[in-house]
């Protein structure tokens, strides 16, 4: 019981600064800032241009919200494959609205979209939680099944830019004050998870459950309703991120954001989020989002070919563990030395 | 004392059951059933399916999965997951087409091309085994890197120039049948895997480990040893994988295979491998994969779209785990009675 001790103020003040320097997310941070100066020493475009600076921001919105989903589902020891899958029905779906119902609101399609993607997220959820099945298997069921839904609704059928309000896909590049409106909607959707996660109790319960199910359920949390709630909101960010896909990229097809799980995950794990539950956050997810992407755009202008794109991808993911591995062993060794003392 | 010895005398109970009710009454047999009536319900109602060629096409097309199954299966065994199979079958398939487009005699490339499976598995095995990272996260980041390898050596092109010999003989059938020879090699390498995993103390060692790797370990079980040879065999198996798809189609490229662990997984699930490990049998898997193809080739004859495939493939992995867990809370109910007594 003594590793509990509240902090006083300056240890709090303390621990801020060199909480900071000594984050997870810190190395992250650094390496986005290493590959964005990097590439922009070789090309200024890169950075310096209406176009660059818009993509850099704008780009890596949609996995960003996908990935904060991912990272919620993540820290309670379970993971949704199904994200992908989400955000293709969900972007199909916003375009088939805006054809059926003419005149239909933009504000009411992404409610719909929101909607719609918390549903799925409820029936992964539901089977993980009540059947007490493991979230990996349910989840690529999911997978299949909602891909196979988005296929057999959408055939070989496209959402093109022409079925869509000019308004909803200006959306997509619109901008305020220098910042695209994809970036602001991503960033308020991260603040408010990362506040939540922290802050709240309910948010502190989800680093419970994951740390230990057992644990927490003898402690008498719920739960059940915890890890369905964590599913229903990383469906519901799928399906927002699936609305802002197709205002963003106009055309939409029955595969639409497939493969994106695997970046999700890709993208909570470079952030450090383990992949086992209990630790990590969704600002570390949102950074290795950012760094997914932004390597992806850097990597031509550094003259490696963007064939190579993804094997850096999986060297990074590689890299991430490792390195949270030696972490986690540094931290262990410390707390034993200190034990002992 | 009571609670200890009422669990023990169930588990007695339990394998006191004739063993003709134990076959009867198990997973493995319920796949089989489905898989039989999937059989005759095809053969009767849908046009053309009850032919060879069919059988021809729907081996063929299968065989890459039920080799992959093979070692996917003792891996899931032991409890732990590997996602990088179809990369590394895609760079044991580019592997060859390079070198064999270079100049080297087909039989050398593919031999290197094994070794780079093996090697691939290697990484896998020791960063898992060594490094003692979780081999869901480290699969998911060479799942990225070698696919990465893969597209990056060869780019957007495809080397389709590959010995007549070899591109006839991996079409070929045995005799005047309508089976293909690759099921010979994968028949031979079954009645391996299966010896090896139900008949020999190797194999005891995958369930020990499954069921619990502190317990195996002071049993005298080297729990690393044996799961680096797994992932090594299952980089191999992958990698031969690779070559069989490469010569089937005559075509090395970078993007072959891919999606194909999750089909794998899927599979090898449905045959009753248990996710958590230690539990599962090879004839569950391969009429799991059987199952799985004969469904599909059914469907298509019956002019069904590929999409319908995978909400039934989704379906049915998520009913056939959702139902074991209904069954052993079913289980649980009724014998929770003579707990109290």
């Amino acid at each position: 019981m003594t590793t509990i001790t509240a902090p006083t103020a300056t240890n709090r003040l303390l621990s801020g600064l060199g909480g900071f320097a000594k984050a997870r997310e810190t190395g992250i941070l650094l390496a986005l800032v290493i590959v964005v100066v990097a590439a922009t020493v070789k090309n200024p475009n890169f950075v310096f241009s209406n176009d660059g600076f818009r993509d850099l921001l704008l780009s890596p919105s949609i996995l960003l919200l996908v990935a904060v989903g991912q990272a919620i589902v993540i820290i309670t020891r379970n993971v949704d494959l199904s994200v992908g899958s989400t955000l293709g029905l969900s972007a199909y779906l916003t375009g088939r609205l805006f054809i059926d119902f003419p005149g239909i609101p933009i504000i009411a399609v992404f409610l719909i979209g929101i909607l719609f993607g918390g549903v799925l997220g409820l029936v992964n959820g539901a089977l993980v939680a009540f059947a007490r099945v493991p979230a990996l298997v349910i989840t690529l069921g999911t997978l299949y099944i909602y891909r196979g839904i988005n296929v057999a609704w959408a055939g070989s059928d496209r959402i093109n830019a022409s079925d869509m309000p000019k308004s909803f896909l200006a959306l997509g590049t619109a901008q305020v004050l220098f910042i695209p409106v994809l970036t602001l909607i991503a960033v308020a959707v991260l603040l408010v998870a990362g506040w939540y996660l922290r802050n709240q109790r309910a948010g502190r319960e989800l680093y419970a459950i994951g740390s230990d199910p057992g644990a927490a359920h003898l402690y008498g949390l719920k739960v059940t309703q915890r890890v369905l709630v964590a599913f229903v909101v990383c469906g519901a960010l799928a399906g927002l991120a699936g609305v802002l896909y197709s205002a963003r990229y106009g055309t939409v097809n029955s595969q639409a954001g497939s493969g994106f799980e695997l970046e999700a995950v890709g993208a909570a794990v470079i952030g450090g989020v383990a992949i086992f539950g209990g630790s990590g956050t969704v600002w570390g997810a949102a950074l290795g989002a950012y760094l997914l992407f932004t390597i992806n755009r850097a990597l031509p202008i550094l003259g490696v070919q963007d064939f190579w794109q993804r094997a850096v991808v999986g060297a990074l993911i590689i890299g991430a563990i490792v390195l949270d591995r030696l972490l986690a062993l540094r931290q262990s060794r410390k707390l034993v030395e200190a034990r002992d003392h | 004392m009571t609670q200890v010895a009422a669990p023990t005398s169930r588990t007695y109970r339990d394998y006191a059951q004739p063993l003709w009710r134990r076959i009867l009454v198990s997973r493995e047999s319920a796949v089989f059933v489905a898989l039989i009536l999937v059989i005759i319900v095809a053969s009767v109602s849908v046009k053309h399916f009850a032919t060879p060629i069919t059988l021809t096409y729907l081996l063929l097309d299968i065989a890459p999965i039920l080799l992959i199954a093979l070692p996917m299966t003792l891996v899931i065994i032991t409890g732990e997951i590997d996602l990088s199979v179809a990369s590394v079958a895609a760079l044991a398939s580019v592997t060859l087409g390079t070198l064999h487009q270079s100049g080297m005699p087909l039989e050398l490339a593919a031999l290197v091309a094994l070794v780079v499976g093996a090697l691939a598995g290697a990484i896998n095995g020791f960063l898992i085994t060594v490094v003692g990272l979780p081999s869901l996260a480290v699969t998911i980041g060479t799942l990225a890197l070698f696919r990465g390898l893969a597209v990056g050596l060869l780019g957007t092109t495809a080397v389709t120039d590959f010995t007549e010999f070899w591109k006839v003989l991996a079409k070929s059938k045995i005799g005047a049948s309508a089976i293909p020879s690759v099921v010979i090699v994968i028949a031979v390498l079954a009645v391996i895997f299966a010896i090896v995993l139900h008949f020999t103390r190797f194999g005891r060692g995958i369930f020990a480990i499954g069921l619990s790797a502190e317990a195996a370990h002071f049993s005298g079980i080297q729990v690393e040893r044996t799961k680096f040879i797994l992932f090594v065999l299952s980089g191999l198996v992958s990698a031969l994988a690779g070559i069989f798809y490469t010569l089937r189609f005559s075509s090395a490229r970078g993007d072959n295979q891919t999606g194909l662990e999750l089909a794998v997984i899927a599979a090898v699930l449905l045959g009753g491998v248990s996710i958590f490990g230690g539990r599962g049998a090879l004839a569950g898997v391969l009429a799991g994969v059987l199952l799985i193809g004969t469904l599909g080739s059914a469907l298509r004859l019956a002019s069904v779209t590929s999409d319908v495939i995978n909400i039934v493939t989704g379906s049915l992995l998520i009913a056939s785990v959702v139902s074991t867990s209904v069954l052993a809370w079913i289980h649980k109910k009724r014998s929770a009675p003579n707990h109290n007594k």
